[in-house]
């Protein structure tokens, strides 16, 4: 099943036309769906008129929670730091665990359209309501940003330009998709969505687990299997740390504040937990947090997995490879570019050299580069710095690449294309959603115009995703970091801002409105004006050619504290803040007091109704 | 909140539910307990003594960062599901 040694040219000719027939097949399911569930009233478009099935909504949000950094990004960065990679494992799942046990029920006892909702009437403020869009609105940017790399890292691999284009058809498709159906269109997408990923992620796992362990079950194989004593042998030859050796490229503490910044950014990422105010009831949402984690352990006990094999197949297809002619790139027009595209051949143990394929096209997108720095003809991945001696290889391309490598046959390889295209669409939806409609329901409407008609409403809300969009796309094309470290400064930020105030409006009584607002404030303010100082060189390159800071706290840790670690720290501070400044004000008012006694019993959770003043023009719809 | 309450409350009087919150505070205390032991204990501070034991081929503690703890996530939300089930009816406040 999986042996094919396919005609030169032809392979990669096939795998293309593949990813174009799977590509065309999943996008016409997903443009149906939205296309039937159009929406013309608000409640749908920004909690799916309530009443979504727990398992629905379990996939669904595993779909718009797995992004393009779960399915491309994670694999690749745990491939190359090994234990590390612990960080997003168990950061990205274990933030269930604190959004089913802390947060969901009651939220969706609390029954609103968006986070801001919630911390605009339980800290009965407007400020505090203002406060909380903004910050939603730049998490949900931050995040956007990863998802539009990922998307145009595929498309350029399969339509072969450059990833800047791939970004930008990316930024096309996402406005199409999210600008038409509005939430109840995307939940039933992201369903659909969620088979795609998930099948694409586990066919290749199964695969190459049976090729390199001979266990059909790849995290059967990761442990029986003898694939890590071999990768530890190719580190220590080419000067490696071991594999599973801990805190190699992070210091303990480190890994300990981002584990813990990953996990409370997750429990407060408002996309995340806008998907439960779309289940029937207080029940279904914990069972809905159930199935999420669930559908997402998946492909996160998956992933690990993948990385190992991945790591081993790179390392042994490439390290000891013959460059067997070096030509240069021509454009469309057949001129020289002048870059140099390598072309080499593995060496088996018997001799036998086998031409290797799949690099080309890496190659010519410059995610892949070569340098034969000591011209003998061979190249060697032996440790330089950080990086190979003589191959530069964009960790985010690991999984793309992974079937190609592995020499799978081409069906898998578009399998794969088009679930990161699933994973990158489905998430950038729910964020392009979340932003809309903190601009547009919680800004706009209660500010400029409290009495727009319905129609005026979705109009500002489609106008502010394609705002969105054009920022999104640009943070896509200057790539401020791999998309997984992107992503994870976009949850660091939501652990700083949102995680703190939404647990303590629920679970302490008295925290009231100035705790709140200052604590946010405060939590996000830092968290990313230390990330932006870190990074300004990188975010603003016009701006700065240095950054600003190096990482502080260098004291307590070997390298300072890391920019994806700080929203752990940011998350304290505002933790500290808000109980501080509660306890030096007055007391919420007596109803605030009820309402949060309400919140905590399941009795009584209704359908999602706006909760208003009278003179704001809004009608339930229960 | 636009739902009925059979009694209201008065300020003074105590707050209606306390026992049910009470459990369900004891529930979540546990839960959040064994979440930090698997998660930051195995995983992340205890990680070294761990990997002189071994599963498989692999060293325990990265098994625990890489596998383990996931798996014990997952069981925990579902087992929080489960249990919150029978307090809803214990207590009477069952949707």
């Amino acid at each position: 099943m999986f042996e094919i040694t396919p005609l030169l040219g032809f392979f990669e000719m096939s795998s293309t036309v593949w990813t174009y027939i799977f590509v065309t097949i999943t996008f016409f399911i997903y443009i149906y769906i939205g296309w039937q569930s159009r929406v013309k009233e608000t409640s749908e478009f920004y909690v799916a008129g309530g009443g979504v099935p727990a398992v629905a909504n379990g996939a669904a949000t595993a779909a718009d929670w797995m992004s393009a950094a779960s399915f491309l990004s994670m694999t690749g960065l745990i491939a190359a730091s090994g234990y590390d990679g612990t960080v997003y494992l168990l950061g990205w799942t274990g933030g269930y665990v604190l959004l089913a046990l802390l947060l969901a029920p009651y939220l969706r006892k609390f029954g609103q359209f968006t986070v801001p909702d919630f911390v605009g009437k339980r800290y009965y403020s407007e400020t505090a309501r203002i406060v909380a869009a903004l910050c939603a609105v730049f998490v949900s940017i931050t995040y956007v940003a990863g998802q539009m790399r990922g998307v145009g890292l595929v498309f350029s691999h399969f339509l072969k330009v450059p990833v800047e284009y791939g970004v930008v058809i990316g930024m096309v498709i996402v406005a199409f998709f999210a600008v038409l159906g509005g939430m109840k269109g995307i939940t039933w997408t992201q369903v659909v969505q969620f088979f795609v990923l998930i099948l694409a992620f586990l066919i290749p796992s199964i695969a190459l687990s049976k090729m390199l362990t001979d266990s059909y079950i790849p995290q059967l194989g990761f442990v029986t299997g003898d694939i890590h004593d071999r990768v530890d042998a190719l580190h220590a030859e080419l000067g490696f740390k071991a594999y599973t050796e801990p805190f190699t490229n992070r210091s303990q503490l480190n890994v300990f504040l981002t584990m813990f910044a990953l996990m409370a950014g997750t429990a407060g990422l408002p996309h995340v937990i806008v998907r439960f105010y779309t289940v029937a009831n207080v029940r279904a949402a914990r069972y809905s947090a159930g199935w999420a984690l669930l559908f997402i352990a998946l492909l996160y006990t998956a992933a690990p997995t993948m990385a190992l094999f991945a790591r081993y197949n790179l390392l042994s297809t490439l390290n000891g490879a013959k460059v067997v002619n070096i030509d240069e790139a021509e454009n469309d027009d057949g001129e020289k570019t002048g870059q140099k595209i390598y072309h080499l051949a593995s060496v088996g143990e018997d001799g036998t050299e086998k031409p290797i394929h799949w690099i080309n096209t890496w190659q010519v997108t410059h995610l892949i580069e070569f340098d034969d720095k000591d011209g003998d003809g061979v190249i060697s991945l032996k440790k330089d710095g950080d990086k190979y001696a003589e191959a530069t290889i964009d960790k985010d391309i690991l999984v793309l690449a992974t079937p190609e490598v592995a020499g799978l046959p081409a069906w898998i390889v578009a399998i794969v294309a088009t679930g990161g295209l699933a994973a990158a669409l489905s998430t950038a939806a729910g964020l392009l959603l979340v932003i809309s409609s903190s601009i547009a329901h919680d800004l706009y409407i209660h500010f400029v115009d409290p009495h727009a008609s319905e129609a005026k409403r979705l109009t500002v809300a489609r106008i502010m995703i394609l705002l969105a969009i054009v920022v999104a796309g640009y943070f896509g094309i200057i790539k401020p970091g791999f998309i997984g470290e992107v992503v994870a400064f976009a949850f660091g930020l939501a652990a700083a801002s949102f995680f703190p105030i939404v647990f303590l409006g629920i679970f302490d009584r008295r925290t009231n409105r100035e705790g709140a607002i200052c604590g946010m404030v405060v939590g996000i303010l830092f968290t990313g004006g230390y990330i932006l100082a870190c990074k300004a060189n990188v975010i603003l390159p016009f701006l700065f050619s240095e950054p600003l800071i190096t990482p502080m706290f260098a004291g307590w840790t070997e390298g300072g504290i890391s920019p994806e670690s700080i929203g752990a720290v940011g998350c304290a501070l505002n933790f500290i803040v808000t109980l501080v400044v509660s306890r030096l004000t007055p007391a919420p008012p007596e109803e605030i007091q009820q309402l949060v006694d309400e919140v905590r019993i399941p009795r009584g959770s209704h359908a999602p109704e706006a909760h208003f003043d009278e003179s704001d023009a809004e009608a339930d719809n229960p | 909140m636009s739902s009925p309450q059979d009694e209201q409350p008065s300020a003074a009087s105590a707050r209606p539910n306390v026992a049910y919150w009470r459990a369900n505070l004891l529930v979540i205390v546990i839960m959040m307990l064994i979440w930090a032991v698997v998660s930051f204990g195995c995983s992340v501070f205890f990680v070294e003594p761990l990997n002189a034991w071994h599963i498989g081929s692999l060293p325990l503690g990265f098994w625990f960062g890489h596998q383990g703890a996931m798996y014990v996530f997952v069981v925990l939300v579902f087992a929080y599901a489960l249990i919150m089930d029978q307090l809803d009816k214990k207590y009477g406040v069952k949707e």
